[in-house]
C-alpha cells in the first residue's frame, strides 16, 4: 500500500455566508474575497504541511491545477512542484497533473515536467487531467465539444516528445510544431509514471487500460459511493485482459486521524463542513458544460463531483453520516486504520491519495493528523499489496547520487564594509538582513 | 413532411422538415434547433417551400463530428442546397442559425436569393455583454428568451419533465445541441463574420425582438452598417423565440420582404 499526500491548497477564510451570499466558489467568485497576504501565508503553510509529510514518510506529495476558485488556488502546481522538487527528498511528486489541452502548445507540459524530474532526481509523476469543466471550459474558454480531442492529442505529442530520440515534426489538428525537440529530458526513461485523475468519466478507463496508466479517481463522495466507479474501471481491465493490480488505481479519500474518535469529531468536523459546503459550492451552471461529458458517461448514471445534484445528496449530512456513507474516514488511529483497509480492499486500490488538510482546518491540526497517521496507522496498511509490484511510482536516481540542496541561510552574511569599496547594489547589509 | 437526404456518401445523414411549395426557403435553425412544433414554419409554407433541416448533431441528424467551424458549417449548407436543387434560395436564419445564414451567403454570394436574419449572433460588443446561455440553469432559460416568460408559450418551453426518463433524454438530447452549438458559440459567439459580412450581396432583413434579452436589438447595427443595404425590422412584444412567440407578426414580415 502507497501513500500520497495531497494538497487542494484552499482559501481558508471564506466568509460564514458565504453559500447564502455567492453563487459559486469557482469561476465567478468575487475577487474581493481574496487577500494576498493571507495568500502569502497560505501557501507557506500549505508547502510547509507538504514537506512535513516526506519528512513523515508519506511516499508521494500530491498537488493538482485549478483556475479561479477558492477551493484550490494552484493555478500552476508547477510552481508547487518546483518548490517541493528542492525542499523535500524522498517523496515521489505527483503533479495529478497538469490539463494539457490547456496548455499552447502542450509541448509545454513536456518541458516543464522534464525539468520538474530532473531537479528532483526523478521523482516525477506526471498526472494528465482533462480537468474540470469550470477549469477548462469557463475559465480557460475551451471549447466542450472538442475539449476531449484536443487533450488526446496533447497527449500523443506530450509521450512523443519524451519518447524519441530525435527531432521530429507534429502535424495536429489543434497544435503544429515543424520542430519537436525535447531539451531537457526526463531523468525517468523513456517517461515519468502517467497518472490520468478522473471525475468518472468512462472514456478515462479506456484510455488508462488501452496506456497502462494509472488511473486516479479523485472522488469526494468516499470510497462507498466510488465502488461503483472502481468496479467499472476494473471491468474495462479484466475486459481488455490487463492485469488487476492494484497499483494501477488511485483513490482520493479524506481522513482525518485524531487521539479518539470523539476528538475526531471535535477537531474536524467544522472543517470538513467548510469543505463541502464552501468549497464544493459550485454553481451548476458551470459544473458540467454541455458536451464536456460525454453522452455515453450520462447515460452510465455517473453523477458529477459538483452542482446540483452532488449537492442535494450532501444536503443536511451529519458528521456522523459522512462517516457512515465513507466520505470522510475519520477516529481514532484503531479506527482510521481498520476502515481504510477495509476500504481499500474493497476498491483493489493500492495508490491511497490522502486528504488531509481539508478546508479551514488549521495547520496544528494538519500536523497532528498527518504525524498520527504517519505513526499509527502507515505501518499497519503498509503489508496491503505487497504481492503485487507497483509499477506506477517514480524511479528515483539512487539516493546517494541525488543533488542535496544547499541549506538556506536567512541572514546576509557578507562582511561588514569599512573602507568604501562598493557594496552588492548598493545595499546596506545590516537593513537587509531578515529579522 | 419529415425527410431523410444522404449527403457526401453518408457522412452526414439530415433529417429535415419540408412545407408547402412555392419559392424555396432554407431555414437555419438556432442553437436550441427544431422542437418537432414549429408552427411558423407550416406557416411560411403557405407561400414557399420551406425546408428546415436539423443540423447535424440535431435531432436524428448525424455527422456534427465532420464540422468544427462555421466554415465548415456553411459549406455543409452549399452542399445540402445542391444536393436539394436549390442552388439559390431564400434564406432564413434565427440565432445562431442567422450567424450561419450570414456565412453561407459571405462564402458564396449567389447561395441567398433574400436573407433575413432572426435575431442573429455573430458579434459581441464589451458594452452589451451576451448572457451565457452555456451557463444557465434550464429553469434560468425561458426568462432569457421570452418577451412574456409568463405566457403559455414560455412556461412550456421551460417545463422541466418530472419523469426521470423524459428528463434524462431531455438532458441527453440538450448536450447533443448545446455541444455542436458550442462549436460556433463557445466562449464568445464571434467568429470573424465581421471580416466576411461585407460579402453578402442579397437584399437582407435583420429582424429583431424589440424586448430580446438574450441578444439585445442593439447588435442590429453591426449587421446593417456591415452589409450593404440591409434593413432592420423590430417587432413588438417578442423577445429573442419571436418566431415562436410572435408567429403572425412574424411570419408577415418575412413573407413582405421576400414578396
Amino acid at each position: 500500500m502507497k501513500f500520497t499526500w495531497f494538497h487542494l491548497m484552499p482559501y481558508r477564510y471564506l466568509p460564514e455566508d458565504f453559500k447564502e451570499k455567492y453563487r459559486s466558489v469557482w469561476v465567478d467568485i468575487p475577487q474581493n474575497l481574496y487577500d494576498p497576504k493571507v495568500g502569502h501565508k497560505l501557501y507557506n503553510d500549505y508547502l510547509d504541511q507538504l514537506e512535513f509529510a516526506d519528512h513523515m514518510g508519506y511516499d508521494g506529495l500530491g498537488i493538482n491545477e485549478h483556475h479561479q476558485n477558492a477551493y484550490g488556488m494552484m493555478p500552476s502546481p508547477n510552481i508547487m512542484a518546483a518548490s517541493l522538487a528542492r525542499r523535500t527528498r524522498n517523496a515521489n511528486i505527483v503533479v495529478l497533473g497538469n490539463s494539457i489541452a490547456l496548455y499552447n502548445p502542450p509541448i509545454r507540459v513536456a518541458e516543464e515536467f522534464a525539468m520538474l524530474d530532473v531537479i528532483s532526481g526523478g521523482r516525477l509523476v506526471a498526472g494528465f487531467p482533462v480537468g474540470t469543466s469550470m477549469d477548462t471550459n469557463f475559465c480557460y474558454g475551451e471549447i466542450p465539444a472538442t475539449l476531449r480531442e484536443k487533450y488526446y492529442e496533447a497527449h500523443d505529442l506530450i509521450v512523443k516528445a519524451w519518447k524519441e530520440k530525435e527531432m521530429f515534426s507534429f502535424n495536429g489538428k489543434y497544435t503544429k510544431l515543424r520542430y519537436v525537440n525535447l531539451w531537457p529530458k526526463p531523468i525517468q526513461q523513456p517517461h515519468p509514471p502517467i497518472w490520468i485523475p478522473g471525475g468518472g468519466s468512462v472514456e478515462t478507463w479506456d484510455f488508462c487500460a488501452k496506456h497502462d496508466y494509472n488511473y486516479s479517481f479523485l472522488s469526494y463522495f468516499g470510497y462507498i459511493a466510488g465502488k461503483k466507479v472502481a468496479d467499472g474501471y476494473w471491468e474495462v481491465m479484466a475486459k481488455m485482459g490487463k492485469p488487476l493490480n492494484p497499483y494501477s488505481m488511485g483513490f482520493a479519500q479524506v481522513v482525518a486521524v485524531s487521539e479518539t474518535d470523539e476528538q475526531a469529531e471535535r477537531d474536524y468536523a467544522p472543517h470538513m463542513d467548510y469543505f463541502y459546503n464552501r468549497c464544493l459550492h459550485v454553481y451548476d451552471g458551470f459544473a458540467d458544460a454541455p458536451g464536456y461529458r460525454t453522452v455515453k458517461t450520462i447515460k452510465a448514471g455517473i453523477l458529477g463531483q459538483v452542482g446540483d445534484q452532488a449537492a442535494l445528496r450532501r444536503e443536511g449530512l451529519k458528521w456522523k453520516d459522512f462517516l457512515d456513507q465513507g466520505y470522510v474516514i475519520a477516529g481514532s488511529p484503531k479506527t482510521v486504520r481498520e476502515r481504510l483497509r477495509e476500504a481499500m480492499k474493497s476498491l483493489n486500490c493500492g495508490h491511497l491519495m490522502m486528504l488531509m488538510q481539508l478546508g479551514s482546518m488549521p495547520p496544528e491540526l494538519v500536523k497532528k493528523s498527518t504525524e498520527l497517521f504517519a505513526r499509527e496507522c502507515m505501518p499497519y496498511l503498509r503489508d496491503l499489496w505487497s504481492d503485487h509490484e507497483d509499477k506506477w511510482s517514480a524511479n528515483p536516481m539512487p539516493a546517494a547520487e541525488r543533488a542535496i540542496p544547499a541549506p538556506v541561510q536567512f541572514e546576509l552574511q557578507l562582511p561588514k564594509h569599512t573602507n568604501g569599496h562598493a557594496r552588492p547594489n548598493g545595499a546596506n547589509a545590516e537593513t537587509r538582513s531578515a529579522k | 413532411m419529415k425527410t431523410t437526404k444522404q449527403l457526401l456518401g453518408g457522412k452526414f445523414s439530415i433529417e429535415m422538415w419540408e412545407f408547402g411549395s412555392g419559392d424555396p426557403l432554407l431555414f437555419v435553425h438556432g442553437a436550441g434547433g427544431l422542437f418537432g412544433v414549429d408552427p411558423f414554419l407550416e406557416e411560411l409554407g403557405k407561400t414557399h417551400k420551406v425546408y428546415a433541416p436539423h443540423f447535424p448533431g440535431y435531432g436524428e441528424s448525424t455527422g456534427s463530428e465532420h464540422i468544427d467551424d462555421v466554415i465548415d458549417a456553411a459549406l455543409f449548407y452549399h452542399e445540402l442546397m445542391d444536393e436539394l436543387k436549390i442552388p439559390t434560395a431564400n434564406i432564413v436564419g434565427h440565432s445562431m442559425g442567422g450567424m450561419l445564414a450570414a456565412e453561407i451567403a459571405a462564402l458564396d454570394n449567389s447561395r441567398a436569393k433574400k436573407l433575413v436574419l432572426v435575431a442573429p449572433a455573430g458579434f459581441w460588443l464589451d458594452e452589451h455583454p451576451i448572457p451565457d446561455l452555456f451557463a444557465a440553469k434550464l429553469d434560468e432559460i425561458a426568462p432569457l428568451m421570452f418577451h412574456d416568460p409568463k405566457s403559455p408559450m414560455a412556461q412550456a418551453f421551460g417545463a422541466i419533465p418530472t419523469d426521470f426518463k423524459a428528463l434524462e433524454a431531455m438532458y441527453v438530447e440538450r448536450v447533443k445541441r448545446f455541444s455542436t452549438a458550442s462549436k460556433f458559440l463557445w466562449p464568445i459567439p464571434d467568429r470573424g463574420l465581421k471580416k466576411r459580412a461585407y460579402r453578402i450581396k442579397s437584399p437582407t432583413l435583420v429582424l429583431w425582438g424589440a424586448s430580446d434579452k438574450l441578444i439585445p436589438p442593439v447588435y442590429a447595427k453591426e449587421f446593417t452598417k456591415r452589409i450593404a443595404g440591409a434593413k432592420e425590422q423590430q417587432i413588438a412584444e417578442a423577445g429573442h423565440m419571436l418566431p415562436y412567440e410572435q408567429q403572425e407578426a412574424f411570419c408577415k414580415a418575412v413573407n413582405a420582404f421576400l414578396k
